[in-house]
């Protein structure tokens, strides 16, 4: 097909341009709003979740306190902070996509690998702890269905034992745990989408693929990865933080 | 100012989309958005003739009082299945992923859709979902109404709730890209000049029903998710006795179900306000009221779902909001409506095919939708809710709506998307038959509802008979009719005449380049200096005499 345009005989030459753009601008600018606009579809997918949380929390304040105050709030914590760091080691390896330091771009993507798998190493141990404690909701996990040992209050403390609040049953904190498991199970599913994603642009970058001129897909991975962080950010007080207030 | 008569057709190449690449492969690997919307063209006439199956047997069941040709649980399954085949895989995707994907590009003059692949992936994930599906209804078929109301369909059901599930499930992601793509694509693709409020109608309504495809799917997918998990784990957020809330599953579902409803319709109002405005060869009547009743029914969609739960422990106080809601959905709806109409006064109006269609499309909807104020309010709702009424409301909107307007779209772009023409008279008869045969079938479900039949049963008292068999039999009519254009749009495909690029003398940037189109649609990429139905005046085009003896016809 012959192009008319001034414009796109100038940078038609870029070997990343895919024939039904006019530009680099305009491919740039479709990626960055598809991207955005998946976002929106992850915030309402996350929403549905967010609404069952909202709900029964309002339901059993109780229940919702005594399985939250069961959660390893130093892992959740130190998970937090390595995501935050994820995040950042993330844009900067978009601002060096964006100058062309191919160098220091590698480093920070490999940087931002490592946080991200830290994470889901950390999730895993949290994992096997509620594990051990039978703390996986209906029979999800063959053999293993929900059963936790519960605290007496004449007892002394077992940090593998379950504290039941005055007004919450089991079945409630069960209601937890599954959506406990479904957020940040679905979180953590994100998590290992935006690892392989992340190898992806490794490849790529030691390849030579991105220049000043090109960074789309770095661009478009960092959104997303930052998006999958602050997920994390609404999931941790939601689930760790909220309801300490009761009796410890 | 003479858009028509100045612009130039390109010798018309030999070479065009569909004979650009031959083989299997060529099709099955295509990034080309019209390759694709033929792709899908094939798959939901696939899906349609299942769903349609289905039809037939919940109308020849109920033809007679008692259960003779179907068992109660067969006749759970046929309507559960004659739903999910026609909402998931046929209407919801029925205009967008056809007319729009082959069009959307071509209306704002690009070169294909912003992600070329995400719409080939598009169109596998729909596959993958609807195989799915078929084989849930193989293995067993599933009975739990389309809705898959709790706790019915997560404890008590013993069908393949959870294989159907994860087809509509995975077909959701399709819908999602496709919404996707179509914003990114009008938001950055359009061609110098087509400005937003240039753009034709049909770009208004797609943006509007891409807003809700990617803000609804979202919620019905993390749903079904949970939904399943809950049948297959036994852990609940929906069962009562793990303390979770049944109610909060019909929430979740109406919150994308209801919308889902603007899904279908909105893209068929955007082929209307197209016919409508090209077939009166006339300014559409309010063009910014119009593009904006799009964005609004869009909006105002997502806050009306609770309409569906008025017999529900829904709280009374959400009931009258939600009641006062979706009367207030209806007033965008009829803002189009009256504009349609306001376009066809005093205009020179064809009654080609697609535009019999169209008007049959005005009446229809003007009917359903006015039925649905009936269900919108709270106290008629409760003697309503449940009966042969509410069916019927709703088949005037998807079949009387939106099937009517793929079918008159389906017509007018044929010569564009085939390069060959339809019988003109076959399909002016099919069009007629099939607007006869669908309110013979759907008005009487009015009445007998009013009077009480409960939708969902195969045996029914004898008072209801008459009704039953008018409806049967208007069935028959409709589905005759629809096996006319299956059969001519087939045969054209070979035999029917050669089209000119442009048929129907229209301005509009898809009828500016050859039929059909070549594979980038436009061997230059246009500059556009003209508003959207911008016809020149007849006298005009008379002097110019460019048209000669078409003119007489239009």
């Amino acid at each position: 097909m012959i192009e008319s345009h001034a414009t796109t005989q100038e940078v038609h030459g870029h070997r990343a341009l895919q024939h039904h753009f006019e530009n680099m601008e305009q491919q740039r600018e479709a990626g960055t709003i598809g991207m955005w606009v998946f976002l929106v579809t992850e915030i309402m997918f996350f929403g549905g979740m967010f609404l069952a949380y909202a709900l029964y929390r309002n339901m059993f304040p109780a229940a919702f306190a005594s399985a939250s105050n069961h959660l390893d709030i130093t892992l959740g914590a130190v998970n937090t902070g390595v995501l935050i760091l994820s995040s950042f080691t993330m844009a900067m390896a978009v601002y060096f996509t964006q100058v062309g330091k191919q160098r220091p771009q590698i480093i920070a993507l490999v940087l931002t690998l490592i946080l991200g798998l830290a994470f889901l190493g950390i999730k895993a141990v949290e994992y096997h702890e509620k594990y051990t404690d039978r703390l996986i909701p209906g029979h999800l996990i063959p053999g293993a269905s929900f059963g936790p040992a519960v605290q007496e209050h004449d007892q002394p403390m077992d940090a593998h034992k379950l504290h039941l609040l005055p007004g919450a049953t089991l079945k409630q904190v069960e209601m937890f745990y599954w959506i406990y498991f479904a957020m940040t199970g679905m979180h953590a599913l994100h998590m290992i989408i935006g690892a392989g994603l992340l190898i992806f642009l490794i490849i790529w970058s030691m390849k030579g693929r991105f220049d000043p001129e090109y960074h789309g897909p770095v661009e478009v991975v960092g959104l997303y990865w930052h998006f999958v962080d602050i997920v994390w950010i609404f999931l941790f007080p939601l689930l760790y933080l909220l309801g300490r207030h009761f009796e410890h | 100012m003479q858009p028509i008569e100045s612009f130039e057709v390109p010798a018309p190449s030999k070479v065009n989309y569909i004979n650009a690449q031959y083989g299997l492969k060529s099709w099955l690997l295509t990034k080309d958005h019209k390759r694709i919307a033929l792709l899908y063209l094939a798959s939901i006439t696939f899906f349609f003739f299942i769903g349609g199956i289905y039809a037939l047997m919940i109308r020849l069941e109920l033809l007679t009082p008692q259960g003779d040709f179907l068992q109660s649980t067969t006749y759970n399954k046929v309507f559960t299945q004659h739903g999910i085949i026609m909402v998931f895989f046929f209407l919801i995707p029925s205009i967008p992923a056809t007319l729009g994907n082959f069009l959307i590009p071509m209306m704002i003059g690009a070169k294909d859709l912003a992600f070329p692949r995400i719409n080939l992936l598009s169109w596998y994930v729909y596959l993958v979902g609807g195989l799915i599906t078929i084989y849930a209804l193989l293995a067993g078929g599933v009975d739990t109404g389309w809705t898959f109301y709790t706790p019915f369909s997560t404890t008590f059901s013993n069908s393949y709730v959870v294989a159907t599930g994860l087809g509509i499930f995975i077909n959701g992601f399709s819908s999602i890209l496709t919404g996707l793509n179509f914003i990114v694509t009008i938001h950055t693709m359009r061609a110098p000049g087509m400005t937003w409020f240039r753009m034709p109608l049909f770009l208004w309504s797609h943006y509007a029903t891409s807003l809700i495809m990617i803000l609804g799917t979202p919620v019905i997918a993390i749903t079904i998710l949970l939904l399943a998990f809950e049948r297959v784990a036994g852990v609940g957020i929906f069962d009562p006795e793990l303390g979770g809330d049944p109610i909060l599953f019909q929430h979740l579902f109406w919150f994308y179900s209801h919308p889902a409803v603007y899904i279908m319709v909105l893209p068929g109002m955007g082929v209307i306000s197209e016919l409508v405005a090209n077939f009166s060869r006339k300014n559409i009547f309010g063009y910014s009221f119009v593009a904006f009743s799009s964005i609004a029914i869009a909006v105002f969609g997502f806050l009306v779902w609770g309409h569906h739960m008025f017999v529900t422990p829904q709280s009374v106080y959400a009931g009258m909001i939600f009641s006062f809601l979706s009367f207030a959905v209806a007033i965008p709806s009829a803002i189009k409506v009256f504009n349609w109409t306001a376009t066809l006064y005093k205009s020179s109006i064809s009654y080609d095919t697609p535009m019999l269609y169209a008007l049959g499309f005005i009446g229809l909807f003007t009917i359903g939708g006015m039925t649905g104020l009936f269900l919108a309010s709270l106290a008629t709702d409760v003697h309503l809710s449940d009966t042969y009424f509410v069916v019927a409301h709703f088949h005037y909107i998807m079949v009387g709506g939106t099937l009517m307007a793929y079918m008159g779209g389906l017509h007018y772009w044929w010569p564009k998307i085939t390069g060959r023409m339809y019988p003109e008279g076959w399909g002016r008869f099919s069009a007629l038959v099939i607007f006869v045969g669908f309110n013979l079938t759907f008005l009487p479900q009015f009445i007998a509802g009013y009077l009480g039949m409960p939708r969902r049963y195969h045996a029914y008292p004898p008072e209801f008979q008459v009704f039953n068999v008018l409806s049967t039999a208007g069935a028959s009519i409709l589905g005759f009719g629809m096996l006319i254009p299956a059969i001519y749009f087939v045969w054209s495909m070979r035999y029917g005449r050669h089209a000119e690029p442009n048929p129907w003398h229209l301005p509009g940037l898809e009828w500016r380049t050859q039929s059909p189109p070549p594979t980038e649609n436009f061997e230059v990429t246009p500059i556009v200096t003209w508003e959207a139905y911008e016809f020149a005046p007849p006298e005009e085009t008379e002097v110019v005499g460019r048209f000669g003896p078409e003119l007489e016809r239009t």
